[in-house]
């Protein structure tokens, strides 16, 4: 019988089946971080339970860390407590941390696959929704809740109902300019915020396969973004490449093994899927969103759109809500749209790749009066690498601040917060309302075109510069 | 996890689709260690706004949360079902539901139901004209009930039978010990483990 990759991934790791109820699968790899947490070891301390796999459980702090003066205590005493309870638990139940401060902490979807944790075929789970990111590597990647990561530490499983399979085919070439970003954005805006609902999505294609595994990262980690369970790509060449000589990637007389096994998850030629998205990319330009959620987007050479424009009542509310919250008026040109701020960063652009990609629109150039950059690193070993290479000293001389790693202002958890009223262009993946601050108002972009939008202090690509 | 059988209360017509965590609860209520006390940050950002459902006198003390479609999109805080239960809502109706919060939701023991939507529409009807309208939701049954009308809702199997025995499901979980060891003990030697 002929499956698909996640069919495959989720046979391998079915424990016990019953007929009618849910399959429970076993968890290969689960990372933990301090929010999604206190209640689930307090809730393993009432009912006398251990942690059955302290060896394939990892933890790190990035929600709530702050990205300056990070060696001295946390000033925010419930984020401190915070932190500390994760660090008491951890040592409590013998599991790994990567602290603020360590060579290894960042956010918990880019240290994953920078140790070469995140390898194909695995089950990966962890209490944040953007755990799909692990998905590029053709692992099986969700997002959990509280008593889910009780129960995975518990028992090193989840009992989980099958969903149906989707095939994402993205056909054609991604123009020049034009990333990974754009192309997921795209996406969600044409199958709307519940489009995935129900879904394991495959994403394939000619434009998948030629993105590097950082944009490969970028667009399975926004598969919630439009309420897909999990979202996952093939392995092929450029996977192996990434994940060999990684710390924990295999080693030895392993990798050979290892390598054939990832080889075979490919989807089986006439495979089934229960429903198929299609998309040109060589039509797609850059896009960014106007709106509450992050399907409320237009191509930045578009306007904001009026609620006359959708046919759905819900959505039609949806829009006029947006626009009065967005405080745009539709027609407006998105090219007109001035920012207050700009955030490169988090577990959606905050690689290596995409700091290279922003620095190389700032170099030489400054950001717009009136107008801040915060470039947060997704994790510290990006910071060194970047140092490494300068970037850091461009953004600083282009007018940015250059932070520690962390989530930062993708959800203000921590002091990196927008201001009531103030308006950023974030390559971030959710533009709910108050998300980066209460108040404040954000649009989602690459990271090219936020590093354009910082020169000219509003809405731009890169391709304005030169004009 | 107390038994859920069925339930008599009030209900707050949410006329709104697209409802986000972050709304739901937002982010600076998620720094809290405990598993209660989150009522306050239940919508704490509109709850500012005089006119949002939630402030209006006639629904005060309602149990049941009737909501627009693609309730509780975005993140996976467990938090958000948590804020609803200590607001004291014990079901939430919807035409659909983001996987992760309904999922949690089952965990948690909020009543998470599927209706089509001109049955919503039906039972906003019903509860806006009159706000003081019992609503029943019988899980047994798998229906819910305002005064004449009834109408059939969708859960799952197995989260209904969970819910109906108010199992714990890490110890339902625990009873494959055996099997779980048996599959560890296959595990291919590559893959990561952190010592």
């Amino acid at each position: 019988m002929t499956r698909t990759l996640a069919q495959k991934v989720w046979d391998q790791h079915i424990i016990a089946h019953e007929s009618d109820g849910p399959d429970l699968l076993h968890i290969d790899f689960h990372l933990i971080h301090e929010v999604s947490t206190p209640q689930a070891f307090d809730g393993l301390r009432l009912a006398g339970r251990k942690v059955r796999r302290p060896d394939l459980t990892l933890a790190t702090e990035d929600h709530n860390v702050p990205t300056l003066n990070i060696t001295a205590p946390i000033a925010d005493p419930i984020s401190r407590l915070q932190i500390e309870a994760l660090r008491k638990n951890v040592e409590e139940f013998g599991i790994k941390i990567f602290k603020l401060g360590d060579a290894g902490q960042g956010i918990v979807h880019i240290i994953g696959p920078e140790l070469g944790i995140t390898q194909p075929g695995m089950t990966i789970v962890c209490g944040d929704s953007h755990t799909a990111t692990h998905g590029a590597f053709g692992a099986l990647a969700f997002g959990i809740g509280t008593s889910q990561v009780e129960h995975v530490l518990a028992t090193q499983t989840l009992p989980q109902a099958k969903p149906k399979m989707m095939a994402v085919t993205v056909n054609g070439s991604l123009p020049h300019g034009v990333t990974a970003k754009d192309l997921v954005l795209n996406l969600i805006a044409h199958a709307g915020i519940g489009g995935g609902q129900g879904y394991i999505v495959e994403y394939r294609g000619q434009a998948i396969e030629e993105l590097s595994m950082e944009g490969r990262m970028t667009v399975c980690n926004m598969s919630i973004e439009w309420g897909a369970k999990a979202g996952l790509i093939a392995p092929d060449q450029k996977t192996f490449d990434y994940l060999e000589g990684r710390k924990f990637a295999p080693q030895g007389d392993d990798w050979p093994l290892a390598v054939e096994s990832w080889k075979a998850l490919a989807t089986d030629e006439g495979a089934v899927y229960d429903k198929e998205i299609i998309l040109d990319a060589s039509t797609m330009s850059p896009f960014v969103t106007w709106g509450t959620n992050p399907g409320q987007g237009v191509p930045l050479s578009g306007v904001v759109p009026s609620p006359n424009d959708f046919t759905d009542e819900g959505e039609q509310q949806a829009a006029l809500k947006a626009l009065a919250y967005m405080d745009l008026t539709a027609g407006e040109p998105m090219r007109d749209i001035e920012v207050d701020a700009v955030f490169i960063g988090s577990c959606t652009n905050g690689r290596l790749e995409d700091l290279r990609a922003a620095a190389a629109i700032l170099e030489g150039r400054h950001i717009a009066a009136n107008t801040r950059l915060l470039v947060v690193p997704g994790s510290v070993r990006v910071r060194l690498e970047a140092e490494s290479e300068g970037l850091d000293k461009v953004f600083i001389a282009a007018g940015g601040e250059w932070r520690g790693a962390g989530c930062s202002m993708c959800l203000g958890m921590n002091p990196d917060q927008l201001a009531p009223g103030e308006r950023c262009a974030s390559t971030s993946n959710r533009n709910f309302e108050g998300r980066q601050g209460q108040g404040g108002r954000t649009h989602l972009v690459s990271p090219a075109v936020a590093a354009a939008t910082a020169v000219m202090g509003r809405l731009a690509a890169p391709a304005d510069l030169a004009r | 996890m107390e038994k859920f059988i069925s339930h008599t209360g009030t209900a707050v017509p949410f006329r709104q689709s697209n409802v986000d965590t972050d709304q739901i609860i937002p982010s600076e209520y998620l720094k809290r260690i405990t598993r209660n006390g989150f009522e306050d940050g239940l919508f704490a950002a509109w709850r500012t706004e005089e006119n949002f459902v939630l402030n209006k006198e006639e629904y005060k003390g309602a149990s049941i949360l009737i909501a627009g479609p693609n309730f509780g999109i975005g993140s996976s805080r467990e938090h958000a079902v948590w804020a609803l239960q200590d607001y004291g809502f014990a079901v939430v109706i919807s035409p659909s539901f983001a996987d992760i919060f309904r999922g949690n939701a089952g965990n948690a023991g909020l009543v998470a139901i599927v209706v089509d939507h001109e049955a919503v529409e039906k039972l906003w009807d019903i509860v806006e004209d009159n706000p003081t309208t019992p609503v029943t939701v019988d899980l047994e049954a798998r229906t819910v009930s305002a005064g004449e009308f009834i109408v059939t809702f969708q859960i799952d199997d197995h989260t209904r039978a969970r819910l109906l025995e108010g199992q714990d499901e890490i110890a339902l979980t625990l009873a494959h010990a055996k099997e779980i060891d048996a599959y560890e003990s296959a595990r291919p030697s590559w893959r990561p483990l952190i010592s």
